[in-house]
């Protein structure tokens, strides 16, 4: 990348391309100055703000799609950014999930004292993260993405300052997440030290030159599996999934909502880029691991959530278990990755992401206002009846579990239908079935949510003081980001043909 | 008569906007209005669905009312809709059912949810039995889990929870194979069809499968039905449901929603995978008779009235299904009537146990004695129900079990001679559990046991004027169901090497059961 004579030029940056990064980082650093210098922003102006800025950014992404799709897609500094309608689709997806969370933080950080605008500039650092590992064409790069989200997201789990859960959860992330970037870091050496480049577009074209030796072969192999172990932890895939419920547990229900959407999204970016895009010379080698990890996360993640007692633990276990349903589709792309017709697979993921993160981000807004100011108020216990005393709030979280079981008319089974079409055009018929009936386990899960929403007694009195309490500092915005949220649900259960053509193009990868 | 209104999705629609207002409509200012809303958008659907039965055209084969739109062209899905004679008497019934129930019997608290899950409901069974598009037929068969799952529970008896838990899952875990099929099936027809589409009757006509992944195909759907109607040992999540279910729930569940499996079995099942289903008949009518006999004794062992009810349902539906596979143009028209005759007289029944637990608070057949010393015309109405259910002949019962029997026994004389066992069995339990009830000396308890009330008598007229018409004329019915199972089993003998039976009886099987 780096001219070995002796005058540096520097490569050509394309500012336009990179403008909703640059949005968001801007807008991080505004945050920070301009919130030290001022005295406390009146309520919700940080939250509006952050939400202005991912707003802004998700436009201007649009505006590139556009373009790319009249234009075709394109390598950005010096081919370490991939500039093509898959980085754009996670970027709206990312930032839309940066929105709905601020929105929803607002409220939750001024009941708990927390509020500042620290906690809404780490969003937008890692959402910047997130971005530059879903568009990154270099794995070093791929790596600083890795890390920006990260490292924002250590510290966003920690943030509960008066609660240890929080502290505890922050520093589990932490050393299990620096455990998975070095194995990350040790599979991109091992990449480089068989192919020779850390640019994806340069490994793919000295793998189509060369046939490997026996030698180079294991190093790659090696490196293959490092690189899995690695985004396997951040996208919280089976085996690789214990940190989750604790993390989620324990971590503010808010920064729980954007580790479930943003951080998944993006890492899931990430093996898109790396598998799909950079390896499929190898995609003998590695789909039966995604094969396994798939099913794996599917079925552990939806039994162990059976007997969970916290709904945080239980949206945590869920969310494993949709990272399977994830990899359905990405075993499903692994079929044709490299070739000219891509299939189903990674526009299913598309969908199943945003339509994902838009469910989980709502599961733990209700989660958030319904939980006592000390955040603790989240037992399965303490949701007996509360379709009597909040019968909104209970309405669109049972749209939300009904979406995750993926019921009909909602974007879940939008979802969900995508995935196993896509298997099933592969003719992956075992996962496929085995995908459904864990999703029969985890519909199991959700409807004991509802049935103590709906059906419990109405008069737990614990927890009931403690909520008549939270009610009256509620205030419109996370209600608006609750309210959003179902409602896109709903919708993409009702019209989803615009998303699903959209989501159709995002098989062109930009290459050299 | 081709009508330009859109009478099919009007019968999906006005349940659902009915649903809508009365969600927005404030209960405590106003729950009368509300009321009246709701059980006039169910009334308005019955009209539709009234004016649909009077301007179907009679012997003509093929869909009719056809609606078709391009609802998601990606994946080729279109909203599809359609009705033939198969369906017709269905949707006819669930628009009639549903005002019945609602006037029938009343939740007793939280009214307004309940109205919004019962026509939110009605709609997803409605779109069950007029779609025409595998996708938007799985759309409807899944939805109607999430009203009928909250309708038991939040309505139901002791046990309502459990059993609404197991009532979904078990249905869910059918139905996870029936999804994978149904993208399958969509994808392997591809090379025949040319395309991705999720449309029936292109699949039906145009589609081919290999014979080993037609039958897979086949069986993929056949789990979620067989769990739907239930035959025999997935039949386990019923007698909960039906019993921890509130009246209207059992009503609904019973007469229409068990349908949707047998329904499926001749639409789905037959009509995509002739070679398959013709394949698995042996296995079919095996448990159909199992289901049959087996459900007779059970049903016999209850104590709890609408417990054996239940399980007389297991045995009816044996029936259906021992006609579906029949393949005779007589037995599968008489598995298509019996669905009709079962939704009324069994849902008739349930109704009735419903108001007597209304009025005693028990459902323990020990502990009813005598009512019909104090409430005769309850006990007359509950007679005539009775025996419609036990097939005497006469009434509705006895001509859908009469034509299913005879049809069966050209192509599976032995399952028929076993089945005809059953109707014996139908006249034990149910006459010996109608006596213990309603003859004797009314105890203490039952002595102040209430008359039918007016309201009640309007809700069971029409059940009872439905049994009896059937039972003297089914011509009518007869008339527009033939043709079009005529054309379901010569769509099975061009797929296969099966050639139907040529019956005398065959063509007039309708004049000769007009003299009942």
């Amino acid at each position: 990348m780096i001219a070995q004579a002796g005058e540096f030029v520097g490569p050509d940056v394309g500012w336009w391309a990179l403008s909703p990064l640059l949005v968001l980082v801007g807008g991080a650093l505004f945050l920070l100055v301009a919130g030290a210098v001022t005295p406390p922003w009146p309520k919700s102006a940080y939250a509006v703000t952050t939400t202005l800025i991912a707003a802004g950014a998700a436009v201007l992404a649009v505006i590139q799609w556009q373009q790319i799709r009249d234009d075709g897609p394109s390598l950005l500094v010096g081919d370490a950014i991939a500039y093509d309608q898959t980085s754009v689709f996670f970027t709206v997806t990312i930032c839309a999930s940066v929105g709905l969370v601020a929105l929803l933080s607002d409220d939750f950080l001024r009941r708990h004292a927390l509020d500042g605008p620290e906690f809404y500039a780490l969003y937008l650092v890692a959402a910047t993260g997130g971005i530059v590992m879903a568009s990154a064409n270099d794995l070093i790069v791929l790596f600083l993405g890795v890390e920006t989200l990260s490292l924002a997201l250590y510290v966003l789990a920690a943030a509960d300052r008066r609660r240890t859960k929080s502290q505890e959860s922050g520093l589990k992330y932490f050393v299990l997440g620096g455990f998975s970037s070095a194995c990350l870091l040790y599979g991109i050496a091992l990449v480089y030290g068989a192919t020779g480049s850390t640019n994806i577009s340069g490994m793919v074209e000295y793998l189509q030159a060369t046939v490997p030796l026996d030698r180079q072969d294991a190093l790659m192999l090696a490196g293959i599996a490092l690189l899995m172990v690695g985004l396997g932890f951040k996208v919280a895939a089976a085996p690789f999934h214990v940190w989750t419920p604790d993390v989620y547990q324990g971590a503010p229900s808010p920064v729980s909502a954007f580790m479930a959407s943003a951080g998944k999204v993006a890492a899931f970016g990430a093996i898109v880029r790396v598998l799909v895009v950079g390896l499929p010379f190898y995609r003998d080698d590695w789909r039966p691991v995604v094969w396994v990890l798939a099913v794996a996360s599917m079925v552990i993640g939806s039994v162990l959530a059976v007997v969970q007692h916290d709904i945080k633990r239980l949206l945590a276990y869920s969310s494993i278990s949709h990272a399977g349903f994830v990899l359905v589709g990405i075993e499903a792309a692994a079929h044709q990755a490299g070739g000219a017709e891509l299939g189903r697979g990674i526009p299913s993921v598309g969908v199943y992401l945003l339509a994902y993160s838009v469910m989980v981000i709502g599961s733990f807004g209700v989660v958030a206002i319904a939980s006592r100011s000390d955040d603790e108020a989240t037992t399965l216990d303490s949701f007996r009846g509360f379709a009597s005393r909040r019968p909104a709030l209970a309405v669109a979280f049972t749209v939300f579990l009904l979406a995750q079981a993926g019921v009909p008319f909602t974007s879940g089974f939008i979802a969900k239908f995508g995935v196993i079409q896509a298997a099933v055009e592969e003719r992956s018929y075992a996962i496929a079935v085995i995908a459904m009936v864990a999703s029969v386990i985890a519909a199991f899960l959700y409807l004991r949510i509802i049935v103590s929403m709906w059906m419990g007694d109405a008069d737990a009195d614990v927890g009931d003081v403690a909520l008549a309490g939270a009610g009256r500092s509620r205030t419109w915005s996370g209600s608006m980001a609750i309210g959003l949220a179902a409602l896109f649900t709903i919708a993409i259960g009702v019209v989803p043909g615009w998303l699903l053509e959209a989501a159709d193009s995002i098989t062109g990868y930009a290459s050299r | 008569m081709e009508t330009s209104f859109p009478i099919l999705t009007a019968l999906i629609a006005t349940p659902l906007v009915g649903a809508v207002l009365v969600a927005l409509l404030s209960w405590r200012r106003s729950a009368e209005v509300g009321k009246l809303v709701g059980l006039l958008s169910a009334v308005v659907t019955a009209a539709l669905s009234v004016w649909l039965l009077a301007s179907y055209e009679t012997g003509e084969v093929g869909y009719q009312f056809v609606t078709q739109q391009m609802w998601i062209e990606r994946w080729g899905i279109s909203w599809h809709l359609g009705v033939d004679g198969i369906s017709l008497f269905l949707v006819v019934l669930t628009g009639l059912l549903f005002p019945l129930a609602l006037l029938g019997v009343d939740p007793h608290h939280n009214g307004k949810a309940y109205l919004v899950w019962m026509l939110i409901l009605e709609a997803g069974v409605m779109g069950s039995f007029i779609s025409l598009d595998l996708f938007v037929f799985f759309l409807f068969f899944e939805i109607v889990l999430v009203p009928m799952y909250f309708l038991i529970g939040g309505w139901g008896y002791e046990g309502r929870v459990h059993a609404a838990l197991k009532f979904f899952l078990y249905t869910m875990f059918g139905s996870a194979f029936m999804f994978v099929g149904v993208v399958a099936t969509a994808f392997l027809a591809r090379e025949s069809v040319g395309r991705i589409t999720f449309d029936l009757v292109v699949l039906q006509e145009q589609a081919e499968f290999a014979t080993s992944t037609g039958r897979w195909l086949f069986f993929a759907f056949a789990v979620a039905f067989a769990v739907k109607v239930p035959i025999f040992p997935l039949h386990t999540w019923l007698p909960d449901a039906h019993t921890q279910a509130p009246t209207a729930g059992s009503v609904i569940l019973a007469a229409v929603m068990l349908k949707l499996g047998t329904y499926g079995f001749l639409r789905f099942g037959l009509g995509l995978f002739p070679e398959a289903a013709y394949w698995a008949r042996p296995l079919f009518l095996t448990l159909g008779v199992v289901g049959i006999i087996y459900g007779a004794i059970v049903a016999t062992m209850q104590k709890d009235l609408k417990r054996l009810v239940a399980y007389s349902s297991i045995a009816h539906l044996g029936f259906i299904v021992l006609g579906s596979f029949a393949f005779t143009s007589q037995s599968i028209s008489g598995s298509v009537l019996q669905m009709i005759n079962h939704g009324v007289s069994t849902g008739a029944l349930f109704l009735l146990v419903g108001w007597i637990y209304e009025r005693r608070h028990t459902r323990q057949i020990a502990e009813l004695r005598g009512i019909q010393a104090v409430a005769p015309i309850f006990a007359a109405g509950f007679m005539v129900v009775m025996l419609s259910s036990v097939g005497v002949p006469g009434l509705n019962g006895f001509v859908g079990e009469y034509l299913v029997l005879i049809g069966s026994f050209a192509t599976a004389r032995w399952w028929t001679v076993v089945a005809a066992a059953g109707v014996i069995l139908a006249a034990v339990y149910l006459l010996w559990a109608y006596q213990r009830v309603f003859h004797g000396e009314p105890d203490e308890e039952n002595r102040s046991f209430r008359e039918l009330t007016v309201r009640e008598g309007l809700v069971l007229v029409p059940f009872l004027a439905a049994i009896v018409f059937v039972g003297v004329y089914p011509k009518p019915l007869l008339d527009r169901i033939e043709p079009s199972v005529t054309e379901l089993i010569e769509h099975v003998e061009s797929r296969t090497d099966y050639v139907a039976p040529v019956s005398p009886a065959g063509e007039r099987a309708g004049e000769e059961e007009g003299g009942g």
